[in-house]
Order: C-alpha cells, then sequence, then structure tokens
C-alpha cells in the first residue's frame, strides 16, 4: 500500500477545504437566472375537508406568477411508495393516493395545499396569507391503537380502515412461538415506546426545478441522497417525464440520515411548476416547515415477552409492535418496521423461535419512514432492554447473560431469514470491557455518591443489517426496485482516475475514501482519482447513499470496475513490455514482469491505452474505462458492545452522560478517522433519542415540538468524549472489500445502553424501577422515582 | 428598499435590502456570500453566525439595516487570501471536525470568536461555549478536540478520533 492514502489510512479530507472557506455548493446556494420561489400554504389543522380555496386575491398581488392547488394535479400520479408489503393473510398492504398537493383533504399538519409561485419569496408568502382556505375541521386520529378501534374516523375514506398491514414474520412459527412462551420456565414481559424524532439534518430541503423548452428537459437540483431514485420515482411514477429527458442533481448535501431519501411532493412540484410556468421554480425548506413536512422517524409501540429456561438460555421470543405511517406512506415507509426490523430480532443471540407482529398504522401526523438505522435501532432497543430487565429478574449479571446466548457459530442461519457471514460477539464484548474500564466502576460510583449523584453502568449489545441488499431478495419481500449500486472508473490518458460512483456524499467523506481504495489497488497516490457522484447525468443509475451502503455496496461497485480496468492494463503492460499476460504484476504503480527487472510504469499504459501506436489493437480495443454493477449477496452484520454511565440528580431527575464506549465490529476498515466519526455522530443522535428528542402531538395533531425552541436536540454540552473502538474485525466474508458499513452503528447500539444505564442508576439506589420511556427527560426520570 | 453599505472581510460592499431582509439573507443573496448558513428560523442552530463589530452573533437575529456601516466577518474572510486555511480551519481538517460542512462556518466563527476570549479553554468551557451551534453529524468530539488544539493544547490524550 503507497506510504499515505491507501486502505486504513486516516487521510484527511479533501472535501474539508470547500466546506472550511465557504465555497461548499448547497442547493440553496445555487439560482437560477431568472428563478421564481415557490411558498407552499400548508394546512394548520391535523385532519380536513377542503371545501373551497379561494386565491382570486392572492391572484392580484404583486409579483404572483401562479397558483397551483390540488386541482393542478388531478393528471399526474401521486407520490409512489417504492416497497409493498403483504400482510400476514397474503394480501397486499392498504396504499392510499398520495397527491402532490392536498385534495379533496388535509390529512396532516403540514400537507401542502397551496403552491405560490412569486417573483420573490417575500411575494409568494405574502400572497399565500391572502389565500382563503375553506377548511372542515374533521376529528383528527392521532393515537395508534385509537385509530384501529372499529368507529374511528379515517385518515384515508378510500380504505377499508387506518390499518395499512398486520404482518407477521415468521407466519408459520406463530403457534410454535406461543407454545414455547406457554411452557416456558421463565417469562420477561416489558412494554415500551420507540419515540417519534425527527431527523433534522442542519440543512434544510431545497428543490429547484428547470425545463429548457429547446431540449424539452428537466432538470431539478435537490437535496437528496440518491438523484437516480429521484429521478426514476419522479419521471415514472408521477410526472410521465422518460429518463433521458430528467436530470436530478444532488450538490453538496448538508447531511440526509434517511430524510432525504425519499421522494417528495415538493420536488415534483418544483419540476412541473419549472415547465408550467416557463421559469426555473426554487423551494427552500424553512426549518419550521420542515417540523411538518420531513418524514418522521421511529414510533413504535412494542410489547415484548422473551422466555428462558431455568438457566437463562433464551427459548424464544414473541413481539408485538404499533408502528406508525404518518397520513401517507413514504417512500420505504413500510419496510422499515417490517423487514428492517423484524429479521433483526434473533441480535446477537441464538433464540430458536421468534414471532414479530406488526400493525402498521395511519394517523393525522406527518410521514413516518427511514432515519438513521431504520428498523434496527428499534428492534435493537426492545430486544437490549427486556434481556436487561430479564437478567434482573432471574438474578444473573447482564453480560453473563447475554454471552451465553451469543451466537459462536457462523454462517448462522437465524430464525428470522437472515444468514449472519461471520461475527465475533465475544471479543467486542471484551474488548468493551476492556475499553470502558468496568473494573472501575464500582469506584466510580462511589465517588459519585460522594457528589450527592447516583451513578449507572448500562451494557447491551447490537447487530445490525446493512450494506443493503441483495435485489432478488428484496424484491421478494416487496421492495419495488432494486439495490445494486453502480461504479464507472475512467483513466485518462495521463494516468489520473475518475469514478463516477452512484453512491452519494453528504457527510460520509467519500470524495477522500474511495480513491483510498483505488489507491491501494493500483499503487497510485489517492490524489490522482476523483470522484463524481450527485448528477444523472454523469453517473450510471445507482441507488444512493442510506442504509450503510456506501462501502460495503458502491465501494464493491468500483472495486469489480477497477479489477476490469487492471485486467486490460496488464494486457496493454504485457503487450509493452513484450511478455505473457500471466507473468504481469502490478505493485505500486509499476508493471513489471515477475522474475526480471522489466518494468514499466502506470502512467506509461495508460498513456498506451489512448494513444494506440505500440498497442494490440487486433485484440484490444484502445481506451481505459470499465463498467460495473454490483448486486450484494447478502446484507452486512456489524455488530458490537457498548456501556454507557450515568449520573442521575437524585433532586431533579437530570441524567448526564459520564462515560460512553463503543466496541465495534465493522470488518475491514478503509479510513479510520471517518469510521470513527460516523459512530461519534451515532452516539449523539442515540443520546438524543434517549434523554432528549421527541416529536409531541397533541390529541388535536398539533406539532407541539414544533422547533428547535421545544424539540430538544443534543448540543455539545449534552455528551462527553466517547471511546470507540474498531480492532476487532471479523471481514465480510461476501463482499471484496471485506467491509461491513459503519454509518448507523452508533444510532443503533447507544439508546439501549443509555436507558440501561439509567435504571442501573435507579436501581443501585433502591428504587424498584424496570424502564422509563424515552427520552428520559428530568422529568420523567423524577416522576418515575416518586412511584 | 435602502441601499446598505458595510465591510465584510475587509472589503467595502453594498447592497438593497428591505426593511425585513435579515443580514444572513443580505449576505447569501445580496453579496453572494454563500458560506453563511442558514439551518432554523428560531435563532437556536448557529449556521449563520458571523462577527459584526468584533462580536459573535448570528446573522438571522438581525436586520441588513442593522449592520449598515458594520464590520463583519465571515467564514469567507477566514483564510488566507492565497487560500491557506486559519489555524482554527486546519485544526478542523486534521481531526475530522466536520462531516458534512453545513454547521461549520458557524462553527469556525463561534471558534474564532471563544479563543479570542479565552485562550486555552477548557473542554466543559468549550461544550458551554457551543451551546449556540448544534452540530447533527459529529456528536461533537472531534469538534471540541479541533478547537482544543487549535488553541495549541495537547489533544492526544483524547479517546480515539
Amino acid at each position: 500500500m503507497p506510504a499515505d492514502g491507501g486502505i486504513g489510512a486516516s487521510t484527511k479530507r479533501r472535501e474539508d477545504v470547500r466546506f472550511l472557506t465557504g465555497n461548499g455548493n448547497y442547493t440553496d446556494d445555487i439560482n437560477a437566472n431568472g428563478q421564481a420561489y415557490v411558498y407552499f400554504l400548508r394546512s394548520e389543522m391535523a385532519h380536513a375537508k377542503i371545501n373551497g380555496i379561494d386565491t382570486s386575491e392572492a391572484e392580484k398581488m404583486d409579483g404572483v406568477i401562479r397558483i397551483f392547488t390540488g386541482e393542478d394535479f388531478t393528471e399526474v400520479g401521486g407520490v409512489p411508495c417504492g416497497w409493498e408489503v403483504t400482510d400476514r393473510f397474503g394480501n397486499a398492504m392498504q396504499e392510499p393516493r398520495h397527491p402532490i398537493l392536498a385534495h379533496g383533504k388535509a390529512r396532516h399538519v403540514g400537507d401542502p395545499i397551496c403552491a405560490v409561485v412569486a417573483e420573490t419569496l417575500e411575494q409568494a408568502r405574502d400572497a399565500a396569507e391572502a389565500i382563503e382556505l375553506d377548511l372542515e375541521e374533521l376529528p383528527a386520529v392521532i393515537d395508534m391503537k385509537d385509530a384501529l378501534k372499529d368507529g374511528s374516523p379515517k385518515v384515508h375514506d378510500e380504505l377499508e380502515s387506518n390499518l395499512c398491514y398486520d404482518w407477521g414474520f415468521v407466519e408459520e412459527n406463530r403457534e410454535a412461538v406461543d407454545e414455547a412462551i406457554r411452557n416456558a420456565h421463565h417469562v420477561t414481559t416489558l412494554e415500551l415506546r420507540n419515540n417519534r424524532l425527527i431527523a433534522n439534518p442542519m440543512e434544510p430541503r431545497v428543490a429547484i426545478g428547470m425545463f429548457d423548452r429547446t431540449t424539452d428537459e428537466h432538470t431539478l437540483y435537490t437535496t437528496s441522497q440518491n438523484p437516480h431514485v429521484i429521478r426514476l420515482l419522479m419521471g415514472a411514477f408521477v410526472l410521465g417525464i422518460p429518463e433521458h429527458k430528467l436530470r436530478v442533481i444532488s450538490p453538496d448535501v448538508g447531511g440526509g440520515f434517511g430524510t432525504k431519501i425519499f421522494h417528495y411532493a415538493e420536488e415534483a412540484f418544483c419540476t412541473f411548476a419549472a415547465k408550467a410556468v416557463n421559469r426555473p421554480v426554487k423551494w427552500t425548506c424553512s426549518r419550521s416547515e420542515a417540523f411538518v413536512s420531513d418524514a418522521h422517524g421511529r414510533d413504535h409501540v412494542t410489547k415484548i415477552e422473551l422466555a428462558m429456561d431455568e438457566d437463562g438460555n433464551f427459548l424464544a421470543l414473541r413481539t408485538d409492535t404499533h408502528a406508525n405511517m404518518g397520513a401517507y406512506l413514504s417512500t420505504f415507509a413500510p419496510s422499515v418496521p417490517t423487514w428492517l426490523h423484524g429479521t433483526l430480532m434473533a441480535g446477537n443471540y441464538k433464540t430458536p423461535l421468534i414471532y414479530v407482529n406488526v400493525k402498521a398504522v395511519f394517523t393525522n401526523t406527518v410521514p413516518v419512514d427511514a432515519y438513521r438505522g431504520a428498523g434496527r435501532p428499534e428492534a435493537s432497543f426492545q430486544l437490549e432492554r427486556v434481556i436487561d430487565k430479564a437478567a434482573y429478574e432471574i438474578g444473573k449479571d447482564p453480560i453473563e447473560l447475554r454471552r451465553q446466548n451469543f451466537i459462536t457459530e457462523f454462517p448462522y442461519a437465524t430464525p428470522v431469514a437472515v444468514e449472519y457471514d461471520t461475527g465475533d460477539y465475544n471479543a467486542t464484548m471484551d474488548k468493551m470491557i476492556e475499553i470502558a474500564d468496568l473494573a472501575g466502576f464500582e469506584k466510580r460510583a462511589a465517588e459519585s455518591a460522594d457528589n450527592g449523584k447516583l451513578r449507572g453502568l448500562g451494557v447491551n449489545c447490537y447487530i445490525e443489517a446493512c450494506g443493503i441488499a441483495p435485489s432478488n431478495l428484496v424484491g421478494q419481500l416487496g421492495a419495488r426496485a432494486g439495490l445494486y449500486e453502480s461504479a464507472t472508473v475512467r483513466v485518462n490518458a495521463t494516468g489520473s482516475i475518475s469514478v463516477m460512483t452512484g453512491s452519494h456524499s453528504h457527510g460520509q467523506g467519500h470524495e477522500t475514501a474511495f480513491p483510498q481504495v483505488i489507491a491501494d489497488m493500483i499503487g497510485i497516490d489517492a490524489s490522482q482519482v476523483d470522484i463524481v457522484h450527485g448528477d444523472t447525468s454523469k453517473v450510471p443509475m445507482g441507488m444512493g447513499t442510506y442504509g450503510s451502503r456506501s462501502l460495503a455496496v458502491g465501494g464493491s461497485a468500483m472495486v469489480r470496475a477497477t479489477e476490469k480496468i487492471i485486467n486490460k492494463a496488464k494486457k496493454i503492460a504485457a503487450h509493452l513490455m513484450e511478455a505473457s499476460e500471466g507473468d504481469i504484476e502490478l505493485k505500486d504503480g509499476q508493471f513489471t514482469v515477475a522474475g526480471t527487472d522489466k518494468s514499466v510504469a502506470w502512467g506509461d499504459v495508460t498513456l498506451a491505452a489512448y494513444v494506440p501506436h505500440n498497442y494490440p489493437l487486433e485484440e484490444l480495443e484502445p481506451g481505459l474505462e470499465e463498467t460495473a454493477f454490483y448486486d450484494p449477496a447478502n446484507f452486512t452484520y456489524p455488530s458490537g458492545a457498548y456501556a454507557c454511565e450515568v449520573e442521575v440528580d437524585p433532586e431533579t431527575g437530570k441524567v448526564t452522560i459520564e462515560r460512553f464506549s463503543a466496541a465495534d465490529d465493522f470488518g475491514n476498515i478503509v479510513n479510520p478517522m471517518i469510521v470513527d466519526g460516523q459512530v461519534h455522530g451515532g452516539i449523539g443522535q442515540g443520546i438524543g433519542q434517549a434523554l432528549l428528542e421527541q416529536a409531541v402531538y397533541d390529541e388535536d395533531g398539533q406539532l407541539i415540538s414544533g422547533s428547535y425552541m421545544d424539540y430538544a436536540m443534543p448540543r455539545a454540552d449534552d455528551v462527553p468524549f466517547y471511546t470507540v473502538d474498531h480492532s476487532c474485525q471479523t471481514p465480510c466474508t461476501h463482499n471484496p472489500l471485506g467491509v461491513k458499513g459503519c454509518g448507523e452503528a452508533g444510532a443503533i447500539g447507544s439508546p439501549p445502553a443509555v436507558v440501561n444505564a439509567v435504571v442501573d442508576a435507579l436501581r443501585r439506589a433502591g428504587q424498584d424501577i424496570t424502564h422509563i420511556d424515552m427520552p428520559l427527560t428530568p422529568s420523567r426520570v423524577w416522576q418515575a422515582m416518586q412511584s | 428598499m435602502t441601499q446598505v453599505t458595510m465591510t465584510v472581510n475587509g472589503k467595502a460592499v453594498s447592497g438593497e435590502a428591505e426593511g425585513r431582509t435579515l443580514l444572513s439573507q443580505f449576505l447569501r443573496d445580496g453579496l453572494g456570500l454563500t458560506g453563511t448558513h442558514v439551518g432554523c428560523d428560531t435563532s437556536q442552530c448557529g449556521a449563520c453566525s458571523v462577527h459584526v463589530n468584533g462580536k459573535l452573533v448570528k446573522s438571522c437575529t438581525m436586520f441588513a439595516v442593522e449592520a449598515d456601516g458594520a464590520e463583519v466577518l465571515t467564514v469567507e474572510g477566514e483564510a488566507d487570501e492565497d487560500g491557506t486555511l486559519s489555524t482554527i480551519q486546519q485544526a478542523f481538517q486534521d481531526h475530522h471536525g466536520l462531516q458534512c460542512g453545513f454547521c461549520t462556518p458557524g462553527m469556525v466563527m463561534a471558534t474564532k470568536s471563544l479563543l479570542a476570549a479565552n485562550p486555552k479553554p477548557t473542554e466543559a468551557e468549550i461544550r458551554a461555549y457551543l451551546s449556540g451551534n448544534i452540530c447533527r453529524c459529529t456528536g461533537y468530539h472531534n469538534i471540541v478536540k479541533a478547537i482544543m488544539a487549535a488553541s495549541g493544547q495537547d489533544v492526544s490524550a483524547i479517546a480515539a478520533e
């Protein structure tokens, strides 16, 4: 590997230079000549019949170009859902229409009803205030269990009920699970909520639609994690624009965390409107608007039961979950509580019988979809909390109870469809114990007590399934898309390389990490390699970045394409050195003939490819550019063990995180610095979920936590330094890099650690507390201590 | 519309603004200085932080007309003329103190202000000072580390980066 810059190097990021100097190119920084601005007038009621919309006064106002309503979109497709779930009776899920602008009814606070396009944003906003909406308020459907009762108002009148689907997995095992639980020596039961969250990437969403009448081509700039997916969904299913006439560009994007995966109505609106008014149309979401229009995350209510024998061996697991879909089905929404959650219920454990039931419910709230971890945090949280409770109930150490149930032989076929390729859960547990200095806990607890604080220790494991995903498999499970990734590796005559990747970086550092892989394979300096992403005109069809898939899938595509490049380059080198292809070796950017001192440099070979004078033209085309599409054989399975120490102030219930340690197994690592950064960020979000964050609706469907004033985002003084370790590495067995992905692990493994720690702190103080629902605000902790 | 004049990053600039135009909008749209970012509309996030007459200010909390005649520093003025990163910027790059980069201009300007007032801040002082700057990507670990490094303090003892 080159001295600096190959696989394993903590290479500093080249993209930092533009971000640090204010030269990033975020979508709101982009302005088109002659652009107009759109302001969406959104419902302030959770559920209302739209009896009339009077735009007459608004239309007369200065600068107004055109005002759109739901009537303008009856001929185009609605916002599509990309995943069809089949319920446990074999029926397709209930799938409502999701119009671009609300039509007939508004179904959540924030549902867009009108769109005002004007010369300036201020004029659009001013005109929107002059629109008269005749809305008839209807009772709001907010609580999921109430939503399923007979006689509940329906969010979608055309559907039978508010039940999207009743999913069971594995349905054939249900009776065996029920029986095992009936007959078990001990059953631990836990009821919990996984709190509704809002991803809140720091950059709000933006969309700029443009239409060129001379070429009949549409362009959409959007803050998306996956421009090709937007092009496909919007072009094929909403607006009927052929793909070659639609270019989607995601430039620098300021964070995504899942929320920027989905195709949103605003994107389709801007694209449609740009043609309708023959002007570019720009939309910038305000943060308050984001709270009621970005997809929310999590929001499960779960009952979980763990059956054990008299020695604490896990016999069976049964879970019952209500999962909130919100008012409409967002792009991936049905898959999150099912295939991304149910399939993780084995966790790190040998539990032989598992049954998961999920009822997905429509409510008059913002649509809910994937958010960092997408289903896996929900799975890990309930599993690791019930195990913690079980340990307490049967008097076993929480670490020992986990260890005795660990899976230790791989590959391991879980009873919930997924097969883990490799892992070593005892290794990460040992590592966590070491880096967290668990041995010193009692001493620290005594010090905390001296200071009047209650100290607690929470430990947990996690496993997750990412690197999504094998197309065949997800197709059978209802996905309406494939989940491969693409890469075109274009070598230039002078030896530099451009990689067009379907992956998209919105903070993950691909521009630095991806070249490290190629630098390693060829032996040239990483600075010679340039990454191109985010533009559907430049990059072959790809599925984008989420589900911790960039290196595992995108990187693998890049490796396969580079292998093709190296193969061809060796043929050229063989010709140049008059040797046989089989004798050519490539190392450190030099092609050599084995057993001789003949060599030719990378740059000479690349030049020959494009200036083919001394070249085997009869057998080989000139040029040096190859494409690969990589469809993964399986998910990847990062896993780990986490430990959290908290202090609880008994007077106020305030919890502070004193220590947080994470031992993760991500398989092989390309850039350790970037990997650690991903874990830090995930832990920060997990602590946010555990202690601070919640999207709260009142019974009328008003979002009470509607801005950063009321939705508590973690700040620098809410978290400590973290101790993270990734030295335990069991490489993924089925992708060429052996990588597992690391983007979501921190957010998956951390909430149970925090809650386990607080419960431990209170128990040590003599309180018989088994659970507190997240977020563990001072008020909730204090209340728990009083009862 | 009013004509507003100020010095930005040492250069005299002028532009039109309505009474209601925020300084953040004026910088971004009026002057084309898009390094200052808008991340919220309730003045919590700090992505719009700049210096006005030597003070750290969230530019979304000021009208452009209020900054008439002021000396303003934005992130675009932080690096040297030849592009060499400042000590603060270099420390952020060295220690991976940014991921998506959206909060970063605000973090840089806040750091500048902090270190001017407190040249060797402790971890706790840094974390408290950053209460007006929200980051969603980094979990703050490397930001705090970068700031300590920028102040010349030894960060080798801080847990793995």
